[in-house]
């Protein structure tokens, strides 16, 4: 049958037309690429008429093939491979080539623009000819969904899907659920108890009859793909029988080891080897820190084991691997504080009475360490005059360029709670306030009344190097008051640094466990910035609170709610099409040597040992290609990218490299 | 390893003890210095503020007078270093100057093609070249029991802190730990000593250096330890008018580190430039370093 390729040039508004001739790259691809029976441009193909002309077209001069110059294929593929379909032509039929990201984005030259975007078409176009007919396939999308982060934009996922009546795993790295928010004495701009509207969240989770949790838990492993995803959890061992054990907390009672939490209080206060970081954690069974029990560094001791009514104490307990099958994956990983050691000049390490914002969120918290008493590293001197510096290793190009975009609320809050709780003189100092969301401009305004002392200016330093006599004894902050233009330092008892937001150490390594990436800046990369916040490039797997960008509480539980919704529109209809596009071994080819057994980074090949062939499993191979590299008898097949494809697309873009003669005439037809 | 070596004009006179014991020192650790021949004045802060050519056409002329198996130029002065540095990059980001700058350099038959060269400071080429292990097995007579405050200064940090922290810099608190010695954490030790200030306004100049001699003090430092001919003269050279004018008491030894390097070589005082000070140093080695302090 004789190929009828159609081509379609875009202009996506200006954003193509403006740096490649569009007009000028469709009359040449209708003049000049073979079996080209129909080329047009035109300024949206996307729109429905734009749509509705390659509908005609195919329909009417029954073409073989449609090239799509236009914008990424992650915007607009499934578009035009649906028009396709709807015209009765397979959608795997359809080429897309990227004219925008690839094209006209990164270049400003007209003419060069038009050059490249030439051979681009004429690569789709001589491979569309030679790619073949293909068919999803239909799998069952299994309804238990896996939520990986117990903090508040992973509860909420879980309650809504759990109340829709579909099960959860919850999967939470420490030994409670509650994440940052259980830290916090009150949230902004309501000044409501954090505690207080968080822990029925966490007991509902903790009860309810759909919900899986697996606290001191971390994600193992994840393969197979959107339906149907093999998930392992590593179940880190606590020594403590989660059956057997009560929560009656006699054994935290009387463990006579005292150690310093690094974690929960930030270094505030203390708790006990065997803990459960704070009275409300769900769930109340303990763990035992073996790396400071007296039992497990010196052998003796076991006062737990003596003491518990229920004999639940297992010091022989090992980390334990859970398999789970899910269809669907929440990443809600959170976020952790910057270092504020690396900005050395604000002294926090080296002088006693410089906080981070955690730590002092634990002195200001009633269940704190000093039971919400606002007091310096003494213990119990309060202070007169406490200094807030914001944006500490945020907008700051030597250490995060971008906004933590909570820190001046969460500083207000602050500046709040020390102006309720002690005499002190508060000073905020600021590079911009940004206070846009609902009620939090108001906040600010009150807090202007409440009179606090904002200086807009970087801090340069904190330092305990007095030059006048009311500056001995007292943290100096000197910084440049950009309102008044001078320098100016302001001596204070307490510096409370505003720390920034940044992704979890391992975000990109457990990112990378569920196929999915991370910004330059670390967080996790969504489908869409604008339009698809809450899914990413990898079927089936959702993004949800800071893991994807700084945000506060109301948008961490705006996006974990929305992502639940997306997995139940997943659940609801039951089974999701997948990309035919894998590898299949000629068995007849095959010798058996089992090399690409090996090579899968998927396990989805097995071995015939009866045939001595192997084989490929069509539901667990992602097409990535690796065995059709690797396979020494060149049996192997990658469908949609078979090696005619690749060197026919090839071929295309070198069209101007031909030999002297053809190229000649090209140029002139140019 | 095989560096050119610029020592600039302070190196000559006032702070020859700098001078004698960076050769002293780079000789124990193996580190080749070869001086330019024919080296110039780099102009210090003067050339800049009047005009930039000439300033940069009078500090490539040492650029371009490193052989070409060369590539790397040690300056221990902080000035010199910074505009050395200054102009190499100058001169690579800005083509214009650059080629207006060779046309000078041409006159005298000469040429530098920006970043050939690459500026170092003497402590970065201890600490990053030599590193640790190469440092602390030289040590022979460690200080231990010696309260040093390294004093940075403005200019080898800023803008270019070569792997280390402009506002904080460490480099040298580290390479004092690796001989023995007790750093004193302070938090002026990369402020300014005032420079040219002295010849301006004195009372301005002498509040400058008060503070650093005052916090090495508070932190209760044996001695401060520089980098730079300019900040070593400030300290040492103004201590005596400094308490004339407020009334004070300092009398803290200021010296280059390459001579405390020196001394837990092994060195002998004198080769090291010791005895040049005007605070001197040699009384407050012998009282703190126990008697363990052998002098010649």
């Amino acid at each position: 049958m004789a190929e009828k390729i159609g081509i379609y040039v875009c202009h996506c508004g200006s954003n193509i037309a403006g740096t490649v001739d569009v007009e000028e790259v469709a009359r040449w691809a209708g003049v000049n690429v073979k079996d080209v029976v129909i080329s047009k441009d035109y300024k949206f193909m996307c729109s429905s008429l734009g749509q509705q002309m390659i509908e005609d077209d195919i329909k009417k001069e029954g073409l073989t093939g449609v090239v799509v110059g236009a914008c990424s294929p992650h915007l607009h593929e499934k578009t035009f491979r649906a028009t396709c379909s709807r015209a009765g032509l397979n959608p795997f039929l359809c080429q897309m080539t990227n004219l925008r990201e690839h094209v006209s984005w990164v270049n400003s030259d007209k003419e060069a623009g038009t050059v490249k975007a030439k051979s681009l078409i004429s690569a789709a176009a001589e491979r569309v000819k030679h790619q073949a007919p293909l068919e999803p396939m239909r799998v069952k999308v299994n309804p238990a969904t896996l939520v990986v982060g117990g903090g508040i934009a992973g509860l909420q996922a879980t309650l809504e899907l759990a109340d829709a009546g579909y099960h959860v795993y919850l999967v939470e790295r420490e030994p409670s659920i509650g994440g940052h928010m259980a830290q916090f004495d009150k949230t902004f701009p309501t000044l409501d108890c954090s505690a207080c509207i968080l822990t029925p969240k966490m007991s509902e989770v903790g009860q309810h009859e759909n919900v899986t949790m697996l606290t001191y838990s971390e994600l193992e492993e994840v393969s197979g793909s959107v339906g149907n995803f093999k998930v392992k959890i590593r179940k880190k061992a606590r020594y403590v029988n989660y059956d057997k054990c009560t929560g009656c907390g006699i054994c935290v009672e009387k463990c006579p080891r005292k150690v310093i939490d690094d974690v929960f209080e930030v270094g505030m206060g203390h708790r006990k080897a065997i803990y459960t970081p704070f009275p409300q954690a769900v769930p109340r069974v303990p763990v035992i820190d073996t790396a400071n029990c007296t039992y497990f560094t010196k052998g003796k001791c076991q006062v737990c084991s003596k003491i518990c009514p229920t004999a639940a104490i297992d010091y022989e307990q090992q980390d334990e691997i859970v398999e789970l099958e899910v269809g669907n994956i929440i990443m809600a990983t959170g976020w952790k504080l910057f270092d504020c050691k690396k900005i050395p000049q604000y002294g926090y390490g080296r002088l006693a009475n410089v906080y981070t914002n955690m730590e002092f969120e634990r002195l200001c918290n009633a269940a704190g360490p000093t039971n919400g008493k606002i007091v310096l590293r003494d213990g119990k001197t309060e202070p007169k005059s406490v200094a807030i510096i914001h944006c500490v290793g945020s907008r700051d190009v030597k250490t995060n360029p971008y906004c933590s975009s909570v820190c001046c609320m969460a500083a207000l809050k602050l500046e709040h709670l020390i102006l309720e709780k002690t005499k002190a003189e508060v000073y905020a100092f600021y590079i911009d306030m940004r206070t846009p969301m609902k009620e939090y401009e108001e906040f600010y305004q009150r807090l202007l009344e409440e009179g606090v002392h904002f200086v807009r200016g970087k801090v340069a330093e904190v330092t305990d190097a007095a030059r006048m006599p009311d500056e001995q004894g007292k943290l100096i902050v000197q910084v440049e008051d950009t309102l008044v233009g001078k320098q100016r330092r302001i001596p204070v008892d307490m510096v409370v640094l505003m720390g920034a937001i940044e992704p979890q150490a391992d975000a990109k390594e457990i990112g990378l466990k569920c196929g999915i990436s991370c910004s330059m800046a670390g967080w996790y990369t969504e489908r869409h910035p604008k339009l698809d916040p809450v899914a990413t490039m990898t079927d089936g797997v959702f993004v949800a609170g800071v893991c994807q960008g700084p945000k506060d509480i109301p948008a961490s539980v705006a996006q974990g709610a929305a992502a639940a919704a997306r997995v139940q529109g997943m659940i609801t209809k039951g089974e999701v099409l997948i990309e035919p596009i894998v590898a299949s071994i000629n068995e007849e080819g095959c010798s058996g040597c089992r090399i690409c057994n090996t090579m899968c980074p998927y396990n989805a090949i097995e071995f015939d040992e009866e045939k001595n062939v192997s084989r490929v499993i069509t539901a667990l191979c992602k097409g990535c290609g690796t065995c059709v590299a690797a396979c020494p008898a060149g049996v192997i097949t990658g469908a949609h990218f078979n090696n005619e494809q690749i060197f026919a697309e090839i071929e295309g873009i070198l069209w101007d490299a031909k030999p002297q003669t053809e190229k000649k005439e090209l140029q002139t037809a140019k | 390893m095989k560096y050119a070596y610029y020592p600039g004009c302070s190196l000559e006179c006032n702070a020859a003890a700098y001078d004698n014991s960076v050769h002293e020192v780079a000789d124990l650790l193996g580190i080749k210095l070869q001086t330019l021949d024919d080296w110039n004045c780099c102009g210090a802060t003067e050339y800049f503020s009047q005009d930039e050519l000439t300033a940069c056409a009078v500090i490539a002329r040492n650029l371009a007078l490193v052989e070409p198996q060369v590539n790397q130029l040690v300056a221990p002065c902080a000035a010199c270093y910074l505009n050395l540095k200054k102009t190499d990059r100058l001169m690579s980001d800005h083509a214009e100057l650059g080629a207006k700058v060779n046309e000078c350099l041409a006159a005298g038959g000469l040429n530098y093609k920006p970043g050939r060269v690459t500026v170092r400071h003497m402590l970065d080429v201890i600490v990053d070249d030599i590193g640790e292990t190469a440092v602390r097995d030289k040590v022979v007579r460690p200080l231990t029991g010696l309260k040093v405050a390294p004093y940075y200064g403005c200019q080898v940090v800023r803008p270019i802190a070569d792997g280390d922290c402009t506002e904080y810099p460490m480099k040298m608190d580290h390479l004092l730990t690796w001989i023995g010695a007790e750093v004193v954490d302070y938090p002026v030790k990369a402020h300014c000593c005032g420079g040219h200030m002295t010849q301006i306004s004195e009372p301005q100049a002498f509040e400058l250096i008060r503070r650093l001699l005052q916090s090495a003090q508070d932190y209760q430092a044996d001695m401060i330890l520089c980098m730079c001919p300019m900040c070593q003269l400030n300290l040492d050279g103004y201590q005596g008018r400094v308490n004339g004018f407020f009334g004070s008491d300092f009398k803290l030894p200021i010296m280059y580190f390459t001579q405390m390097l020196g001394i837990a070589f092994g060195l002998e005082p004198k080769k090291l430039g010791f005895g040049k000070e005007l605070v001197a140093a040699l009384p407050v080695l012998k009282a703190k370093l126990n008697g363990q302090f052998a002098l010649s």
